[in-house]
């Protein structure tokens, strides 16, 4: 599911029900990182759910894995992606992540104090984004 | 009985559209208007600097702090003001006693795996500044305190046991005054972490008999950033200052300084002046309710939240303790705590996921983290049912 999908599908939401059970639907089709990958290296450390992450350069785009333990934060992870995902490092760091969770009214999400290492995550894309721009 | 509810205006509040179901008491409780106006009015009508000042102002605040100090005495039974010191907290409380109680190398600290953070780390930290030992009571599969583990740990060695009255994550009432009992027989000392009994038992610091108490306001309806520690006079008597500033001292040249007497030994600096005189509201008002009904409606309010969270299928409740106090923590089984805590949050339900600072027992427990319900002596059944629902309709959502 692209951006365009997403916004449109958020744009007929008119209870948090209806929001919350597609943003776990999103999750449940975002593929798992194999146990071998979920390793402290790879952990994005948040103070309840854990989130991790993988990243590889190829040709001149990132491509990301990304995984957490809790279902909601894997379908905000799958905004995330829709976002992001093998794009140039000088799109990543050019595209408002806050801007489109605040227009999806999933602002607090990525809030310091949720601590749910969805923030931490963001910022880790974009710094290997800057390493590799 | 008394509506309650009504003296809390938060509880009045919406949250997410749904009226609030606030059931984080364990975090912290809600003030109510009494403590609330209390502070107000010390900021309005008499605030100044208390002790040692030669005006109006400064002697009325002076005397409402130390008027504060003897409802502390009072409501935990203390033998006198000069055993209560004021802290910024239960976590203050424990490092207070952490950093002046002496304690040799090859001496051992008890804890157990149930403890806090904040009742961990000041004696991990001190072990390793001293060469002490430290040690953690385990903890059975149920939540229990394991006394049988307890007293083969406890030995001519131990120089102080650390333990919570009542666990934040669990909600287990620990047997504390057998703990008390086996400790002094070694002649060793009880420090007893109090944060989440002292609103829903009646302390008696002396009954106990225990060395230390430690308590924070804000969990039973007191302002936050305010704190108590109790100890034994002569204890405490034998204990170094800790910080030392204005206040904690009698005289000061710059060749040396002797100290002020009990309790002011131990509060360096310009106290929370509004947190005292909060604090002693908050127990004038507890003093005027009829807590015994309160406390028992409370704990029937828990068991049927527990018995009929057991019932739900798709989550399992973590710990069964033998004796319960106003926690009950569970974990979803197709989903994370924190799933459950954000779809509750959505609905206006306000508890507690995660580790709730006590990771040894979260690992012990063998969890993640679990979701908390704490109550307090303003919830209603009415908060149980709006929490078993939503509940129910978290779980569906996954």
């Amino acid at each position: 599911m692209d951006l365009d999908d997403i916004r449109d599908s958020f744009a007929f939401f008119d209870d948090w029900e209806d929001k919350y059970r597609f943003v776990i639907d999103l999750g449940k089709s975002l593929p798992h990182l194999e146990e071998a990958l979920r390793t402290e290296d790879n952990l994005v450390r948040g103070c309840q759910s854990q989130v991790w992450l993988v990243s590889a350069t190829v040709g001149d785009r990132l491509h990301l894995r990304i995984d957490s333990d809790a279902h909601i934060v894997r379908g905000l992870i799958s905004i995330v992606l829709a976002a992001y995902q093998d794009r140039t490092p000088e799109d990543i760091l050019a595209f408002d992540m806050e801007e489109l969770f605040s227009d999806l009214d999933l602002l607090t999400h990525l809030s310091p104090t949720r601590g749910n290492g969805l923030r931490a995550m963001v910022s880790r894309i974009r710094e290997t984004a800057r390493a590799a721009a | 009985m008394h509506d309650i509810r009504a003296d809390f205006p938060i509880l009045a509040r919406d949250a997410h559209a749904s009226p609030l179901v606030y059931l984080d008491n364990a975090a912290t409780t809600q003030k109510p208007v009494a403590v609330i106006e209390a502070v107000n009015d010390y900021y309005r009508r008499y605030n100044a600097n208390v002790h040692r000042a030669a005006h109006a102002l400064a002697e009325e605040a002076t005397e409402a702090m130390e008027m504060a100090r003897a409802k502390v005495a009072a409501f935990i039974d203390a033998a006198s003001t000069r055993e209560i010191i004021f802290t910024r907290g239960t976590t203050e409380s424990i490092n207070l006693v952490a950093a002046c109680f002496g304690i040799k190398s090859g001496s051992r600290i008890l804890i157990s795996e149930m403890e806090h953070h904040s009742n961990i780390v000041p004696w991990q930290m001190l072990a390793e500044r001293t060469g002490a030992q430290l040690d953690a009571i385990r903890v059975t599969t149920t939540g229990d305190l394991d006394l049988e583990d307890f007293r083969t740990k406890l030995d001519e060695r131990t120089a102080l046991v650390a333990i919570a009255h009542v666990s934040n994550a669990l909600g287990t009432l620990n047997d504390i005054g057998s703990v008390i009992a086996d400790t002094h027989a070694v002649g060793a000392k009880v420090l007893i972490d109090g944060a989440q009994a002292v609103l829903h038992l009646p302390v008696s610091v002396k009954a106990l008999d225990c060395d230390f108490y430690a308590f924070s306001a804000h969990k039973m309806f007191g302002p936050t950033g305010i704190g108590v520690l109790y100890g034994k006079e002569r204890l405490l008597e034998a204990m170094p200052p800790w910080q030392g500033g204005g206040e904690m001292i009698e005289r000061v040249t710059l060749e040396g300084t002797t100290y002020n007497r009990l309790p002011y030994k131990f509060e360096a600096g310009t106290p929370h002046i509004a947190g005292i005189i909060g604090l002693g509201a908050a127990i004038d008002y507890l003093s005027a309710l009829p807590r015994d009904l309160l406390v028992d409606r409370e704990e029937k309010l828990v068991h049927l939240a527990v018995n009929r969270l057991k019932q739900m299928p798709g989550l399992r409740m973590v710990g069964e303790p033998r004796q319960r106090i106003s926690i009950v923590s569970f974990v979803p089984l197709d989903a994370h705590p924190h799933d459950v805590g954000m779809l509750l949050d959505q609905q206006g339900i306000a508890v507690r996921t995660g580790h709730h600072c006590a990771m040894p027992l979260m690992e012990r427990m063998c969890v993640p983290g679990t979701v908390r319900a704490s109550f307090s002596l303003y919830n209603s059944a009415d908060d149980v049912d709006r929490l078993l629902t939503g509940v129910e309709k978290a779980l569906s959502f996954v």
